[in-house]
């Protein structure tokens, strides 16, 4: 039996005004070679001029993702020649990446699990290329974006593993707002190296390397299918070989690039243009004090509250969604009753118009006033299901709704009383009945005071008025 | 004319900063079949307003500083119809302050040689001497400065480019402090030893220049904070006290006659500077580590230089070479576009960057370097300058059979020397101390890091005393 040995590289681009090392406007857009500038291109005599937003937000996820991070900022030189690569060089991280030896801590099937970070390094993205049938096209506005590239030890052995915890990393990427993490723009990239060993193994088998993989769906479909691949090979007693795989959508099936991954040297070497700078105490303390409260924590603090787990992990999925449930509980809502309304009333708004969180009408506040009518029983909980998917889709607020549709709730002892008394009046029949011993006519008074009332009238309290004026009687 | 006098001319209105371009224009192709020192001359002329010392003045630049609209080869065929879209910081300051570009010169291909005969456009020849080669890098602004042609231009030092061509053609070449000058728009050979330099016929003509090009620039993080001072203002400050030091080792590894010839000469204006008040003294220096200079001094820029030129692959610009594949447009584009010389030095800086050499080669050449100038470091504690022979020998003689810059099996020291100024990206100037064969010979003096003014105020001091000062090619000043 063998099992399967997975370490990632994630890629991701930084989410800063402008590129890693020039002036240029870090923007994803479809026009091509728009964002650029003469460092983008390399052109003969340009000098780096590090981007200070894209170290403090590596940094940032760098310490989320509790690495050690060092004490200088320090860029080295890869050098290989590649025609998305202008420079002939990138500059990046060898020599003293900004984190190592870091964790991330996962929930899976109800047990928290620690997954090791190997390392966090920053550096420069390259040109996007377009290989057509006779030439190829080459794109620079994404050569110099900010990338992170975060490096796991092959700790994983399952595809499902591996997907929770690249949807886990992204949150937290999302969280500390480094990223906007889509997949669709080529922001979250994946590299996947993949090895069998038998149980009985103490080394690791012969791993192939599959990169650049743009969704978390094709992560999962790879690991797969080498799975199978390389089972099958190791079961036929052949030898997995060292390579480059990539992957093939359509036939849904990898197949070799290159071998011998390891040959290339890059010739690493110290960026001479680029001094050393110090990274003061004080410095990465304020970072790490702009750190959100991560969404593991949260979801721990969700469930404390009294919340369903399974809602706590809906609410935390979405940074959106968990600051506006923080914000909510701020106005001092019933955690549980907040939490109820936003993970099926408004979630479900969401899913089903397919729009995105940040755009819904409703604000935290406008949930807390529509909770505190309920509370107070000024409009039922029917009424609310109303009053909320009005709110989101005509983007009013529930107070504008409850007056426009007239909604109120008559929660008044005293009107209640009066419409109570002239309804007894009206039905001395009825009262007689019940006086007779035969108290479940109580119901068809009820209906009748609540007719009355034009169904504004509070049930509960009908329903006690009613029984206290007829005993009086 | 040089820059002092022109200034008096404009001033007083005698000519126009047209005419003088005119004139150095006329010059500059009069002596293009004789020394053959520009790529490029300007057609036309264009001027900014300024209130600079430098305003009107003509002015010549190595062909490695980018300039917009303008050519900039690097004297290689990979560049040869290379137009850039910006301009280089040195240059931007110059226009700004009023000087007026003539021309585009000359240097050995990508500023890597000594020689001045690699350029794409031929050879640069010594105005002394036209049989004899003008130095390199920077050969073409050593050249038209001593030619006449202009009374300054700028060039570019990594080991010696500035100060031994300097020596060479008799003029005076200044590199300051590594960070006094942005690099910005200066097209690398080895960063970490590039250095912006200034030829000119006399001291203060180099310090009005410096002042006007020097500064922190926010595209260069490796500039230094700007410093409160006009280097024109202190050059005649007394420097009474002050002490220089040569290196014995250095003067005695002269061999040849010629040499010796020049190491007396030396000896005697040591004598004659102490006879004004001077304090030299002879320090003893340990051999091995001179030795290394070399070697030190080829692996870092070897190394450097490989990755630095990386981006010369006829994608962007550059003479693309036609290609089945990417890969290949590449290769036939490097292939056709740089001599056999830069490709030997690409593949012996391949050879040092390569994972199992580095830690032997580049690692521990940057350790000699960084305990060469904690040597350096402490010497300039002790004393104000190190004062040696710029060169042990006058221009060499163009010999088409040799090939240029062929290494040498025996230690050089006495003409690798001046690399120690870029080891420790120390202020360092070259000066004419006199002639040997008739042919113009300089003497060097280094200071301290950022010590500029101190090394420029010594050297103008120097000038006056060893008396040679505004000479061009056969205008020789007996001393």
């Amino acid at each position: 039996m063998y099992k399967a040995v997975i370490g990632l590289e994630v890629h991701c681009e930084l989410n800063t005004k402008t590129k890693m090392f020039s002036s240029s406007i870090n923007e994803y857009t479809k026009d091509p070679n728009t964002n650029i500038s003469v460092i983008d291109l390399a052109f003969p005599g340009i000098l780096p001029l590090p981007n200070k937003e894209a170290v403090k937000k590596s940094l940032k996820l760098a310490m989320a993702l509790n690495c050690e991070t060092p004490s200088i900022v320090l860029f080295d030189r890869k050098n290989y020649y590649y025609a998305d690569l202008p420079k002939g060089y990138q500059i990046t991280q060898m020599t003293c990446p900004f984190g190592k030896n870091g964790y991330l801590e996962i929930e899976i099937d109800g047990t928290i699990k620690k997954y090791g970070i190997h390392q966090l390094h920053l550096e420069e993205d390259t040109a996007n290329m377009e290989h057509l049938e006779t030439e190829s096209l080459l794109d620079y506005n994404r050569a110099g974006v900010p990338l992170v590239e975060i490096i796991t030890d092959p700790c994983f052995n399952e595809e499902n593993e591996v997907i929770t915890f690249l949807e886990n990393l992204r949150n937290i990427i999302k969280y500390c707002d480094i990223s906007e993490a889509s997949s669709d723009k080529g922001q979250l990239r994946v590299d996947v190296n993949i090895s069998m060993m038998k149980d009985t193994d103490t080394v690791l088998g012969t791993r192939a390397e599959i990169k650049g993989i743009n969704s978390f769906n094709n992560v999962k479909e790879i690991i797969t299918y080498e799975i199978k691949r390389q089972t099958e090979i190791l079961e036929k007693g052949e030898k997995v070989i060292q390579e480059t795989r990539r992957w093939v959508d359509d036939k849904k099936i990898t197949v070799s690039m290159r071998e011998k991954v390891d040959a290339i040297d890059y010739k690493y070497y110290v960026e001479p243009n680029i001094p050393v700078v110090p990274l003061s105490k004080e410095y990465k303390e304020s970072i790490k004090e702009e750190i959100p409260v991560l969404p593991l924590e949260r979801e721990k603090k969700y469930i404390s509250l009294g919340v369903l787990p399974k809602d706590a992990k809906t609410l935390v999925r979405n940074k959106e969604v968990s600051d506006f449930y923080e914000e909510a509980l701020l106005l001092e809502v019933d955690p549980k009753d907040a939490s109820n309304w936003i993970t099926t009333r408004i979630l479900g708004y969401v899913n089903n118009n397919n729009i995105s969180f940040s755009d819904i009408y409703m604000t935290p506040l406008m949930l807390a006033n529509m909770l505190k009518m309920i509370s107070s029983k000024s409009i039922s909980t029917q009424q609310a299901k109303e009053v909320c998917a009005l709110c989101l889709e005509e983007k009013k607020t529930p107070e504008e709704i409850v007056k426009e549709k007239g909604m109120e709730q008559i929660s008044d002892p005293e009107s209640i009383k009066e419409i109570v008394n002239k309804v007894l009046n009206e039905n001395p029949e009825q009262v007689n009945i019940y006086k007779n011993g035969k108290t479940n006519i109580i119901g068809f008074l009820v209906g009748q005071v609540l007719k009355a009332s034009e169904g504004k009238a509070n049930p509960a309290l009908v329903s006690k008025i009613l029984n206290e004026e007829i005993n009086n009687r | 004319m040089n820059i002092t006098e022109m200034k008096e001319l404009l001033d007083n209105k005698t000519t126009t900063s047209l005419k003088l371009f005119e004139e150095s224009k006329k010059k500059a192709l009069y002596s293009q079949e004789k020394i053959n020192s520009f790529v490029t001359i300007m057609e036309d002329f264009t001027k900014e307003e300024s209130n600079s010392l430098l305003n009107g003045i003509p002015y010549a630049i190595k062909d490695n500083f980018s300039t917009k609209n303008i050519l900039t080869t690097a004297s290689s065929n990979i560049l040869k119809n290379y137009i850039p879209v910006f301009d280089s910081t040195v240059y931007k300051k110059l226009k700004k302050a009023g000087a007026v570009l003539v021309g585009k010169t000359v240097l050995d291909e990508l500023a890597m040689g000594g020689s001045g005969l690699t350029g794409h456009t031929g050879a640069v020849k010594n105005p002394w001497d036209q049989t004899r080669i003008s130095g390199g890098s920077s050969a073409g602004s050593a050249a038209c400065v001593s030619e006449g042609v202009v009374p300054f231009s700028i060039g570019s030092d990594t080991g010696d480019s500035v100060r031994k061509p300097a020596s060479f053609c008799g003029v005076v070449g200044f590199k300051p402090t590594y960070g006094r000058i942005s690099r910005f728009g200066l097209f690398p050979f080895a960063s970490s030893l590039d250095h912006v330099g200034i030829f000119a016929r006399n001291v203060f003509d180099i310090a009005a220049v410096t002042d006007v090009i020097k500064g922190f620039d926010s595209n260069d993080m490796t500039t230094l904070p700007d410093e409160e001072i006009n280097y024109t203002d202190i050059l005649k400050e007394n420097i009474k006290g002050k002490k220089l030091f040569y290196i014995k080792e250095i003067i005695e590894s002269a061999k040849e006659n010629e040499s010796k010839e020049i190491i007396a000469l030396f000896k005697k204006q040591i004598e004659k500077l102490k006879n004004n008040g001077i304090q030299i003294e002879e320090v003893s220096f340990d051999k091995t580590i001179l030795e290394t200079l070399f070697p030190v001094y080829f692996i870092i820029s070897c190394a450097e230089a490989t990755s630095n030129n990386s981006n010369l692959t006829g994608f962007i610009f550059g003479n693309r070479m036609p290609g089945s594949s990417p890969k290949e447009v590449m290769i036939n584009t490097r292939t056709e576009g740089f001599s056999e010389m830069i490709k030997r030095r690409f593949v012996i800086g391949s050879y040092i960057l390569e994972r199992e050499n580095q830690e032997k080669l580049f690692i521990n050449a940057k350790r000699v370097r960084r305990m060469l100038v904690e040597k350096m470091n402490k010497l300039f504690e002790k004393y104000d300058g190190l004062i040696l022979p710029a060169s042990g020998l006058v221009a060499p003689k163009i010999d088409e059979s040799k090939e240029p810059d062929k290494l040498s099996s025996e230690y050089l020291i006495l003409e690798n020397h001046l690399v120690i100024g870029n080891f420790g990206g120390y202020p360092s100037i070259t000066l004419p101390m006199g002639y040997v064969k008739d042919m113009p010979v300089g003497i060097n003096l280094t200071c301290k890091a950022q010590a500029d003014a101190l090394c420029l105020n010594i050297a103008s001091h120097l000038e006056e005393i060893i008396g040679i000062k505004d000479i061009c090619a056969g205008g020789r000043k007996d001393v």
